[in-house]
């Protein structure tokens, strides 16, 4: 607990500024495009290849789409526009499905896209690019200074201990001199000072450890079990954007995040059949992992054979059996729903760097200290007045006249209840 | 002049010195350790070495075994998730509780799949009201003793077999030939009864018997004899200003309870401002729950109804002769009845619970004579609850006996248990060739067919309900088939020939009724249709039969002695509650009972049979059992209860009980069966019969919570007076708070704050309050088991309760109202009695580790993981509201083998079933299971409140009224609980406290301690002006109030702090 809160505010200050760091890339067009592919298209489009839709290589030699406005009505309102146009019903019948409405693609987005598309073509054209770095992982330099202070603290005890010696010496030998006659010395070993000290050090260390062991029971933090199927949050959401709420939506509605049904994996996974642009994925311990084959794991339980995949039927799948990471205990009610909707908390606040983990672990102890410190520290979305403040807050007019009145200047979680038991027991 | 006493136990009104003392301990039960004597600690059986060496011990083993290994848990996913499914988001599908006629329109409440919880629909004519019953439903959905496949006799045993086989070998036995029955209970829904023509059809010679296990035959006849035809009206109690039941238990089990309820609560509604309410007149044998809430009740034997209905329609029209009615008291009663009813043409309503034709053509001449018809009846839409004719019943008998039916097919009914001559009936039924069961369970009559065929729960099914014309209300599957069931109309359908299932015949039904696959889906998504029909009067009142009627109630002959009249009870019904656990340990009404029936005796009687009155009689469960016998019928024993305010030759007993062993763990061992002595007049079966009784010589012991909780002599819990008395006097109640504020808060006139030393809890937002009506409250009980199902409270089972371990978090405290003379009863005060949250709460304090604290919504919590079982709060608790998990009665705790406990009490089976994994999936997952140690208590719903504030910050706006309401308040049909924020000047709550500050109080507001729970004093409309002293005038108000409860005792001055 008392490493966790640096580490957790050097966590966010790194996830901003990694948010920042995209965000300022994303100014050119084909930046901006891959992630609106990503967000929006990659669903079901590859550029290469036909998934559920078209593939989009060449796009713009295909029909009118040349005309980026034609592209745009037909994203917008595909129902509407397919109405009068013969191509487009075409694109229906051998797909089987119509694309979804986008009604919020703007015409730069449009462009945007194209750009990007355009850009993929013309990579692929020279060739394989070299994968894009990881990202530095930081250096838990935390957990150095503690060895250095440890080795600093151990070194100063040696010297103490052999100045002791060397004191006592002297004055065994001083005393010889004088002739003072002195009874004989006892060993170190049976000095009664040195074991009431040793025994003293010995319950304070041992107390400290034993206490911290107990209060740890149960709490899996670094949990990273191995799952059916090797799924790297790091290659989907990381490099590829895939946004969490993607596949993890009931976090917005519901208490549980859900993992997504091996339909949802489907989605995608019905064109992107193979693993070959990413960087090479590694286990924990350093086995290489064939992504291809793990994808073909998905293929299994999904019944799905991709020679086939017109043939494929979601409802003879099979549910994967993952291995839940993040546990609570029974007596915890727990609400990402609270969280992430109501709250606009981050995944990762809680979760940890997830996009950059392969595997993923538990990153925090999720100990109801933890929970606790967040809830002190965390600003409730207080300002009704203005448009960006939660409406539910209304009713609180005494606080309202506080930060009006400069007694406050924010309203936190606890403020609000947020530290009561009934909370999250019940 | 004589006061009135507020008592809930003979030991406290007879015995007070006695009761007094046995209050005082701490554990009424006897405790299982073993004794210490003067031998000192450490020659007792475990010295403290020994204790300190296991307490060592197990410390270090229960850390190893919580640290040793961390289970893998797994989480899977839908492999194909349904779209509109969110996995930990309930969702909510109308359908219909129906059970033997009874119709409840109901939305059920399904998360992840599993239908948790039953509420009532807003929609339907009910009002979103439910019973116990269908509160309970849910549970008996994933009851373990439901049948689980279709079955056929071998020999003597059942055997599975397949419905291929099934249809095969019964579709050909039925082209045999032979005649066909299908007996079933009343059946009110238009597809099935549909389906069941289509099927007589087929097989020309076969025909459909309804039977009633508890009968309203002798109504439906007398309705045709005085010219409405075979039916029964609808009843109008919120347009009577005066009601008259001669013995119909309509708040409790006649014909349709939830929705005379609401009718009744509204006459009974008081506005402070102009005091008035509906009169309510009751006579009757035994003490009912709708005899306990009227405002004046008059007893006689079972068997003087038709004289009393005589004599009533004597002084109304003087055009028949009534019978001499020896009893003083009723004589005068009947006098005033008349009259009152007389001065209230068009707006009384008179209602008999008697099955007797008879007595019911002399009531309808009642109503005609009061015009009641078209006023407060109506025949426009006449109810479709009961539609059994008795002798259809006997007739079939008499059929089977001769081996004239070839093949029976049975729904609902269970005649072998509920049947006036059961030997006859299954010896009848051993000469049918084929007997086909489709009940759920293998009741009675099921256990001697040759095959079952079990039918899905309601909760799995399709299907209609026509409650009463015009008013359809419609089922839809809320989970797949747990079971290999069927829908017996699939069966019915397949027999006849037709290959459709009841599924599919079911919406093409609808669909071609209703116009549209749309009006279909609108139909199934509200649950109900209510198209009322235009006000078609169904024939017109004809006196013809009243003479016959009157001579016949003349004629009858007059039984001397003492008499049984069977009654049902609000739980169990006529049985069918009989296997729901919850429903077992739901407290009687009046006896507050539990898992048993019981002969439940006069005052008078128990003095003849030598009982003392006493606290002993009270105190030790242990009561005398006695023989009652009737002629010809045999006997049966039973253990007794007194009850105040019953007829003198009056035993009343509870019908439901002494199931057999295939029904289950619940069922079985519970009371004893006495359909037997109902008896049929070769028209209709009556439900009192002329009995002997005698004592057994022993003792049976009995579960009863009334005297588990007490208050310790303060009397000012709850508050009743009456109409005169109030108009006369209207601020007794808001006296006593002035009187408070005058004495304890001198120098701001705040007793909120001035009277503690404790400071204010901040509330800078929300502040929940509820707030109860007694006025509304009727002791049904729905409330207590909406609260079980909600919040997960675990059954405990007879032998639990009778250690005082019972765990409702929600009682209602029953209080008789009686001058000096407990057996003169003037009334009966329910009083729902759960955690009041107070703002200083006295449990608080006390908690050494904080388990329980006070919220910013003012909800006292209760964090079960952090308690550590001092039970300091439960002991401080002046209300007695705080349960303590004495055993691991849901299987919570770590240590598997907890349950098994020999030493301190074996737990009885019934909990074992209830922690079974089928029936654990009616356990709420927003809730926490509780383990072994921990104390537990009403919480406020606050699960429902944290989801309701959620959904309010999710939608980004504040929380809107009624949006929050807590399990009891939605259970309720008479709408007796109202909750909310009271920070929200435009809530309901504060409305209505705003609305009534004249009969609003708190529970012991003297203590100062502060709840958020407000009550409306109960008033009952009498003139009758001596009314307790309040207090509420000087020093001596608390003492007054003492001295009417105890004679003898000195009055205690209440403090107004903390204990």
């Amino acid at each position: 607990m008392i490493l966790c809160k640096p580490i957790g505010q050097r966590l966010t200050v790194l996830f901003l500024s990694l948010f920042v760091s995209i965000f300022s890339v994303s100014a050119q067009d084909a930046a901006a495009g891959k992630t609106l592919f990503m967000s929006k298209c990659a669903a079901c489009h590859n550029v290469f290849k036909d998934g559920t839709g078209p593939a989009l290589m060449g796009l713009e030699e295909r029909h009118k789409w040349a005309d980026h406005n034609e592209l745009l009505k037909w994203v917008n309102n595909p129902s509407a526009y397919m109405a009068g146009d013969a191509y487009t019903q075409g694109l229906k019948t051998k797909f089987g499905s119509l694309m979804t409405a986008f009604g919020d693609i703007t015409l730069k987005d449009v462009d945007d896209v194209v750009a990007y598309i355009n850009d993929e073509v013309a990579k692929k054209a020279k060739g394989p690019v070299a994968a894009p770095g990881d990202t530095p992982a930081a250096t838990d330099s935390s957990n150095q200074n503690a060895i250095i202070f440890g080795v600093i603290s151990l070194v100063l005890a040696i010297i103490a201990l052999i100045l002791m010696q060397v004191n006592s010496n002297l004055k065994k030998m001083s005393d010889d001199v004088e002739g003072i006659l002195r009874p004989e010395p006892v060993p170190f070993y049976r000095n009664k000072v040195y074991i009431a000290m040793a025994a003293i050090v010995f319950f304070i260390v041992g107390g400290f450890l034993v206490t911290k062991g107990a209060i740890g029971l149960g709490r899996q933090t670094n949990y990273q079990p191995e799952q059916p199927i090797y799924y790297s949050h790091k290659v989907h959401a990381g490099i590829n954007q895939i946004n969490c709420l993607y596949c993890h939506g009931s976090a917005m509605e519901s208490k549980s995040a859900t993992i997504p049904s091996v339909n949802v994996c489907m989605n995608c996974h019905k064109a992107i059949q193979s693993y070959e642009k990413g960087p090479k994925l590694y286990t924990e311990d350093g086995k290489e992992i064939d992504g291809t084959a793990e994808i073909q794991k998905l293929y299994t339980y999904a019944g799905f054979d991709p020679k086939n995949a017109a043939q494929w039927d979601p409802s003879a799948a099979k549910p994967i059996q993952w291995i839940k990471i993040h546990n609570l205990p029974d007596h915890v009610y727990f609400n990402h729903s609270q969280h992430v909707n109501a709250g606009k908390v981050q995944c990762q606040s809680c979760h940890g760097e997830i996009t950059a983990m392969d595997e993923v672990k538990q990153v925090n102890e999720l100990s109801m200290g933890w929970c606790v410190n967040c809830h002190r520290q965390t600003k409730v979305n207080f300002n009704y007045s203005d448009s960006t403040g939660n409406q539910f807050y209304s009713i609180y007019e005494k606080f309202h006249n506080d930060i009006k009145s400069g007694k406050m200047d924010s309203v936190t979680v606890k403020d609000i209840g947020g530290l009561e038991c009934q909370k999250c027991h019940y | 002049m004589s006061q009135k006493k507020y008592w809930q136990s003979f030991g406290e009104v007879n015995d007070q010195e006695n009761f007094q003392k046995q209050q005082q301990d701490e554990f009424k039960e006897e405790l299982p350790f073993e004794g210490f004597d003067d031998k000192g600690l450490i020659d007792a059986k475990a010295p403290r070495r020994d204790f300190l060496k296991y307490l060592g011990f197990s410390t270090a083993a229960a850390t190893l075994a919580a640290s040793c290994k961390i289970p893998v848990k797994k989480a899977i996913p839908f492999a194909n998730r349904p779209e509109n499914i969110v996995p930990g988001v309930a969702k909510y599908y109308a359908t219909t509780y129906v059970q033997d006629g009874d119709v409840i329109p109901v939305v059920a409440k399904v998360r992840d799949g599993r239908p948790i919880k039953i509420e009532g629909n807003e929609l339907a004519f009910t009002k979103a009201g439910t019973t116990a019953r269908a509160q309970a439903s849910v549970l008996d959905l994933y009851d373990t003793h439901r049948l689980r496949f279709p079955q056929r006799k071998v020999g003597d045993k059942f055997e599975e077999t397949t419905y291929e086989f099934v249809d095969k070998t019964i579709g050909e036995g039925l082209a045999a030939g032979g005649n066909i029955v299908l007996l079933t209970s009343t059946v009110n829904s238009p597809s099935t009864l549909q389906i069941i023509t289509e099927f007589l059809a087929k097989y020309p010679g076969s025909k459909h018997v309804q039977a009633d296990p508890v009968s309203y035959s002798g109504m439906l006849l007398a309705n045709e004899a005085s010219g409405f035809g075979r039916k029964i009206p609808t009843y109008h109690f919120d347009a009577a200003k005066v009601i008259v039941s001669l013995g119909a238990d309509f708040l409790g089990t006649w014909l349709s309870p939830v929705e005379f309820a609401k009718g009744y609560s509204a006459g009974r509604r008081i506005d402070e401002k102009n005091p008035s309410m509906s009169k309510h007149y009751q006579f009757e044998g035994y003490l009912s729950t709708t005899g306990a809430n009227a405002d004046e009740r008059f007893t006689h034997k079972p068997s003087e109804t038709g004289a009393v209905a005589l004599a009533l329609l004597a002084a109304l029209d003087g055009a028949v002769t009534a019978p001499a009615i020896d009893n003083a008291t009723l004589k005068a009663g009947i006098a005033k009845v008349a009259a009152d009813l007389k001065a209230h043409a068009g707006e009384a309503l008179v209602v008999a619970g008697s099955n007797d034709a008879n007595v019911q053509i002399i009531v309808n001449a009642i109503n005609n004579a009061t015009g009641a018809y078209g006023k407060t009846i109506d025949w426009s839409t006449p109810v479709n609850y009961r539609k059994g004719i008795d002798k259809d019943l006997t007739d079939l008998v008499t059929q089977m006996e001769a081996g004239q039916v070839g093949t029976l097919m049975i729904y609902g009914a269970n005649p072998a248990y509920t049947y006036h001559d059961a030997a006859k009936f299954t010896a009848a039924l051993k000469k049918v060739k084929t007997s086909i069961s489709f009940n759920e369970r293998m009741d009675e009559t099921t256990k001697l067919c040759t095959y079952t065929i079990p039918t899905h729960h309601y909760l799995e099914s399709w299907g209609d309900a026509e409650a009463k014309t015009g008013y359809t209300s419609f089922m839809q599957p809320t989970i797949y088939p747990l079971f290999k069931t069927r829908p017996y109309q699939t069966s019915l359908l397949k027999w006849a020939g037709n290959n459709t299932d009841y599924a599919v015949y079911f919406k093409n039904y609808w669909t071609a009724k209703l116009g549209s696959l749309d009006a279909f889906d609108k139909a199934l998504q509200d649950g109900v249709m209510e198209a009322v029909p235009p006000a078609a009067v169904a024939g017109s009142y004809s006196s013809a039969a009243v003479a016959a009627a009157s001579a016949a109630i003349t004629a009858a002959k007059k039984i001397s002695g003492d008499e049984i009249v069977l009654y049902q009870k609000v739980s169990i019904g006529t049985g069918t509650g009989a296997t729901n656990p919850w429903l077992q340990e739901l407290p009687d009404t009046i006896s507050k009972a539990t898992w048993d029936n019981y002969a439940m005796i006069s005052l008078a009687k128990a003095n003849e049979l030598g009982i003392k009155l006493d606290n002993d009689y009270e105190y030790y469960p242990q009561k005398p059992v006695i023989k009652i016998s009737v002629a010809g019928k045999g006997d049966v024993e039973l253990p007794i209860l007194v009850i105040p305010g019953m007829n003198a030759n009056t035993i009343a007993v509870a019908v439901g009980y002494g199931r057999n062993e295939e029904l289950g763990k619940t069922a079985f061992g519970a009371g004893q069966n006495v359909y037997q002595f109902t008896s049929f007049d070769g028209n209709n079966v009556n439900y009192n019969n002329a009995v002997t009784i005698a004592s057994a010589g022993r003792k049976q012991k009995i579960a009863q919570t009334q005297i588990h909780n007490s208050y310790e002599d303060r009397v000012e819990v709850v508050r009743e007076t009456t109409l005169g008395a109030f108009k006369k006097n209207p601020n007794v109640v808001a006296d006593f708070r002035k009187d408070l504020e005058e004495k304890y808060a001198r120098s701001s006139g705040d007793f909120r704050k001035e009277a503690t030393l404790y400071g204010v809890h901040d509330q800078p937002g929300l502040k929940w309050g509820m707030n109860v009506d007694m006025n509304a409250c009727y002791g049904c009980g729905a409330c207590v088991v909406a609260c079980h199902a909600e919040n997960n409270v675990p059954v405990v089972g007879k032998s639990e309760v009778l250690r005082y371990h019972d765990m409702h978090w929600l009682r209602i405290d029953r209080y008789f109202v009686s001058g000096e003379n407990p057996d003169d009863l003037k009334g009966v005060v329910f009083q729902p009695m759960m955690c009041q949250h107070c703002d200083n709460a006295p449990c608080e304090n006390v908690c050494p580790v904080a388990a329980t604290n006070h919220s910013m919504e003012g909800i006292n919590q209760m964090a079960y993981n952090r308690c550590i079982g001092t039970r300091y709060c439960a002991n401080n608790c002046p209300f007695k509201v705080r349960r303590f998990n004495w055993s691991d009665y849901t299987g919570a705790d770590s240590f598997a083998n907890n349950q098994d406990q020999q030493l301190v009490g074996k737990l009885d089976p019934v909990v074992f079933q209830m922690n079974d994994d089928l029936t654990r999936m009616v356990l709420n997952p927003d809730v926490t299971v509780r383990s072994r140690g921990v104390m537990e208590k009403c919480s406020f719903c606050v699960q429902k409140l944290q989801a309701a504030k959620l959904d309010a910050k999710k939608d980004n706006r504040p929380l809107k009224d009624g949006e929050a309401k807590t399990a009891c308040q939605t259970a309720c049909s008479a709408d007796a609980i109202v909750f909310g924020n009271v920070h929200d000047k435009d809530s309901q709550i504060s409305k209505v406290r705003a609305a009534n500050t004249q009969r609003s109080f708190y529970v012991l507001e003297q203590l100062h301690v502060l709840p958020n729970v407000s009550y409306l004093t109960k008033v009952r409309n009498t003139d009758e002006e001596e009314t307790k002293n309040w207090g509420g005038h000087g020093e001596h108000a608390a003492a007054a109030t003492h001295d009417a409860v105890i004679p003898a005792g000195e009055g205690k001055k209440e403090e107004p702090a903390h204990h």
